[in-house]
């Protein structure tokens, strides 16, 4: 495949508030379409005339049958996507990366960790999960969030406690709310987990990812058997441009989503 | 740095030029800017810009020195020297969406920052016969000091390219490309060889910010800090380093004692100076 | 001219081969332009052995040859005339194969669609003269990290394929050079179109020619040759021997690999992050070096914008920016990603060292740092036994 292509034209489907400062975009081509993106992978976003960022595909058929992805506005790039209106062009390439090995989680558990906007590129293998339920073992999901206003896709999470464990806590609450309180490691307590028999994903700010990776190991998790999805600057994602370094894995690569078995000590290395 | 520049301009925006403790010289690289000056013009609307403004006849009212606004885009030279000019920046800021300060003037002080290491008093009375007309304050000191900017274009001068790069990714809401790293990438991307390893040249490249184009190495000469410290600077072992090319302590004091010498960076630099003994960094 | 590692394998063993006189290079460089090639090989300019495009042999640097020590590059005139008796310059190929700058693709909204069009660069077909065997194993991996993934660098590829390769043994080490360590040279390695070896001695100015491709040899074919004669042959053969033996440095007895996974934590990082002025210099004159980063640009209008890729290095503080900040922020972290990719996590990537021991990073750096003395630092704490008992804090 040749990397000085450009990206394909697409087209702003449907766009939606999920808090404040974060939003969905649904993405249709505008005529040739990439390949099909598996749970876990990313595309690069182009906004006309200020740049490209890399974003994990947060849904992989919308309600129009293109792409979703969730975009927190943090920067030039990301605010730019969260001013798109429905019709708006963009630019599109991928996927891009490794993505969740869903493969190696049938037949067991799934155990599926997100902080914050992490739950994004968790939300295909919710829906992966649901749609061959007899594939898997049940299924858990634990999602954290700085305060309720910060927790996304909060209907859709309400919809899967009939078919899923479902777990939601915040680091600070607001008025009103009734549920848990504190960082996400503390809801592993109130799963039955069977370690042997589990395969964790975990998804959200690195910090978050090393201590909950940490505690499921010591909980009885292989490392192994622990997924994480973690991020550095990216500016080609195809393993030309050196930024996505986390010493030995170029993570546009061989990332994002990599075993915890391969990254736990590299994680424990200050600026690596 | 403000990030988000809002929405994609697709109005005229209107742009205003302010000057203070300068010497004009940035603000004439926005006149410099010839190829782009007319579709400039298209784009944005020069509202208030003395340099370019007749001071008599119809638009003599916008050339008043404080100008009405608001305005959606003000680029400020100059620093801060006397207390007039300590309220005049703030109206400038009040009227201005986006302010963008050009040159060392503006973003460091100054080469009339030299007034920040002695007496002013001293200078004023070497300087003027009648030294009690002269109201100054005790420092010349960066516009970011006086109010929040939402970005700072080096130089001394700026660069015409940096400048219609900076106004061009505003109108795109984009962030400006202009890097913080030394001028050595400058140099070796345009594959200048390096004057100080093929010549033993003193060069402050290593340590000063990237934008003119590395053109002082390009022609033999060493880069005398103009765009001010890059990011993180080492001081310490570029001092080792000026001295071990034949600079002595005073010649190192002041070669930063120039257009930037306010620059917080380049504080310890006497000290270092004076530690270092000729020979070779340790 | 190939890319392809398995082409190299197979290129025909090198025969007696033929010996051509200092007027041959004239006919050479005649040859490659007649046959449509840009000809680019050393120069004198500007104090230093530059690469540039060459119109005749009269502009090789014969005579001039170099003084190198860390942080130092001085010209030195040769009696002997010799044109390829000096160590690496200030440039690699890298320069030409994987330019500083280039335009990947533009971008226009036209009555409100993006159309986007690819960047259609013909690049001229390139003869390198003058090859040094550390910068051709340095092209040989580039070719695998741009070429040698599920994404091929089509711009690269493009250069790349055209080139025709004339490689000259080495015979005139500098006191930085340590290719030996690395096993890239003296002698060259495979891959070249055409290889030579410079001879200068009582019975003349003359070059020992090989041919290791068939363009290579038809090129040869159209050279004022004869016979290489066995006294030639065994002069040159010593000349490249004898420069095996007088390396100026040397990497320690180590499995570098090894050595850079096992010191992260060294206190050596933070000796040399007291002297890294982080300017980047080691980085840009580095022959595999390949990182980039990318400029998106627009014009005044608005309605057009282009993608632009340019030469990064990861001593840039931006360079590992997230939105939290730089992931690594100090020099010492800088530094260390540098050289622990480069002897290290290279293998890890693209399966081999990334570092050729041309000894450009040592020479260029302007306070000196030295690639292999850092590594026989960091060698020497492993053997202290003060490594063991070190441990850094987890990080927030």
């Amino acid at each position: 495949m040749s990397t000085v292509t450009p990206p394909l034209p697409y087209r702003v489907a449907g766009t939606w508030d999920e808090t404040g400062d974060t939003r969905s975009i649904e993405l249709v081509s505008a005529g040739r379409r990439l390949p099909p993106f598996a749970p876990g992978q990313f595309a690069m976003i182009y906004a006309f005339g200020v740049g490209e960022v890399p974003v994990s595909a947060s849904a992989l058929r919308g309600r129009h049958g293109g792409l979703v992805h969730t975009v927190r506005a943090v920067g030039a790039v990301s605010a730019a996507l969260c001013r798109l209106r429905p019709g708006d062009g963009v630019g599109l390439s991928g996927p891009y990366g490794t993505g969740w090995d869903l493969e190696a989680a049938v037949g067991h558990d799934v155990l599926i960790v997100a902080g914050g906007i992490g739950l994004a590129p968790l939300r295909p293998v919710v829906h992966a999960v649901l749609d061959r339920q007899a594939a898997y073992g049940p299924l858990a999901v634990l999602v954290g969030a700085r305060t309720p206003a910060d927790l996304v896709y909060r209907d859709e999470i309400e919809s899967w406690r009939g078919q899923a464990r479902v777990e939601v806590t915040v680091d600070r609450p607001a008025p009103g709310w009734q549920g848990a309180v504190g960082v996400v490691t503390t809801l592993l307590d109130r799963l039955d987990l069977r370690p042997e028999r589990t395969c964790a994903l975990v998804c959200g700010p690195e910090v978050m990812m090393r201590h909950s990776a940490r505690d499921l190991v010591t909980r009885g998790l292989a490392p192994h058997r622990i997924q994480v999805s973690l991020e550095r600057n990216m500016h080609c994602a195809t393993g030309h441009c050196g930024h996505c370094q986390l010493g030995p894995l170029l993570l546009c690569r061989d990332g994002p989503v990599v075993g915890y078995d391969r990254v736990a000590d590299l994680l424990l290395v200050r600026e690596l | 740095m403000v990030t988000d520049l809002g929405p994609v301009i697709r109005t005229r925006p209107k742009l205003a030029v302010w000057k203070f403790a300068s010497c004009d010289g940035c603000q004439l690289t926005l006149l410099d800017c010839e190829d782009e000056l007319l579709g400039l013009t298209e784009r944005v609307r020069i509202d208030h810009f003395l340099e370019m403004t007749p001071a008599e006849g119809a638009d003599r009212e916008r050339a008043q020195l404080d100008g009405r606004g608001p305005y959606d885009l003000s680029l400020v030279e100059g620093s801060i020297t006397t207390a007039e000019d300590a309220e005049r920046i703030q109206h400038v800021r009040r009227i201005s969406r986006y302010l963008v300060t050009i040159g060392a003037c503006a973003t460091a002080g100054g080469v009339q920052a030299l007034r920040n290491f002695a007496d002013v008093d001293d200078f004023l009375a070497a300087v003027y016969a009648r030294p009690e007309y002269i109201a100054t304050l005790e420092t010349s000191t960066p516009i970011s000091a006086h109010v929040p900017v939402d970005f700072e274009l080096r130089g001394c001068p700026i660069d015409r390219r940096q400048l219609i790069e900076v106004i061009t990714a505003y109108l795109a809401g984009r962030r400006p490309q202009i890097s913080h790293h030394s001028v050595c990438f400058e140099c070796k991307r345009r594959g200048t060889t390096c004057i100080t390893v093929a010549h033993g040249t003193p060069c402050l490249g290593p340590v000063t910010h990237a934008g003119c184009g590395a053109i002082c190495p390009a022609y033999g000469r060493g880069c005398y800090g103009c765009f001010g410290p890059s990011s993180k600077p080492n001081l310490r072992s570029m001092v080792a380093q000026l001295r071990h090319d034949g600079m002595s302590e005073r010649d190192v004091q002041r070669v930063f004692r120039t257009f930037n010498a306010a620059s917080p960076e380049y504080a310890p630099v006497p000290d270092l100076a004076a530690e270092e003994r000729q020979g070779p960094p340790a | 001219m190939s890319t392809d590692a398995d082409v190299h394998a197979s290129q025909p063993p090198a025969s007696d081969g033929l010996v051509m006189g200092k007027d041959g290079m004239a006919a050479l460089v005649d040859v490659l332009i007649r046959r449509g090639f840009t000809v680019v090989g050393p120069t004198a300019r500007d104090g230093a052995i530059v690469l540039a495009e060459l119109r005749s042999a009269d502009e090789l640097p014969y005579g001039w040859g170099v003084e190198l020590e860390a942080g130092r590059y001085r010209l030195r005139e040769r009696p002997d005339g010799a044109a390829f008796a000096n160590a690496a310059g200030p440039q690699s190929w890298k320069s030409f194969l994987h330019p500083v700058r280039v335009r990947e693709w533009s971008a226009d909204r036209v009555e409100g669609e993006l159309v986007f069009t690819a960047d259609q660069d013909t690049p001229p077909r390139y003869a390198f003269l003058g090859v040094r065997p550390c910068d051709l194993r340095a092209i040989a991996i580039q070719d695998r990290v741009l070429t040698g993934g599920a994404y091929r660098d089509s711009g690269y590829e493009g250069r790349r394929s055209g080139a025709l390769l004339i490689v000259v043994e080495c015979t005139e080490p500098g006191a930085t050079c340590f290719c030996v360590s690395m096993g890239t040279g003296p002698a060259a390695g495979p891959g070249y179109d055409l290889v030579m070896t410079e001879v200068v001695d009582e019975d003349g100015h003359r070059f020992w020619m090989r041919s290791g491709s068939q363009e290579g040899a038809e090129i040869l074919a159209e050279l004022p040759t004869r016979p290489a004669d066995p006294e030639t042959r065994e002069t040159a053969r010593a000349g490249v021997t004898a420069a095996a033996d007088r390396m100026g440095r040397t990497m320690p007895e180590a499995d570098l690999r090894e050595l850079m996974a096992g010191t992260l934590d060294a206190p050596r990082w933070d000796d040399v992050a007291g002297r890294c002025l982080t300017c980047g210099n080691c980085t840009m004159v580095c022959p595999t070096c390949f990182c980039t980063t990318t400029e998106d640009v627009t014009d005044l209008t608005g309605d057009h914008a282009e993608r632009w890729r340019l030469w990064d290095s990861c001593f840039d503080l931006d360079f590992s920016q997230l939105h939290g900040g730089p992931v690594r922020a100090s020099s010492r972290s800088r530094y260390r990603q540098w050289m622990t990719h480069k002897l290290g996590t290279w293998y890890d990537q693209f399966g081999s060292s990334g570092c050729v021991g041309c000894g450009r990073c040592i020479v260029w750096c302007p306070v000196g740092i030295d690639i292999t003395e850092e590594a026989a630092a960091l060698h020497d704490w492993t053997q202290s036994g003060t490594s063991a008992s070190a441990s850094a804090p987890e990080p927030p």
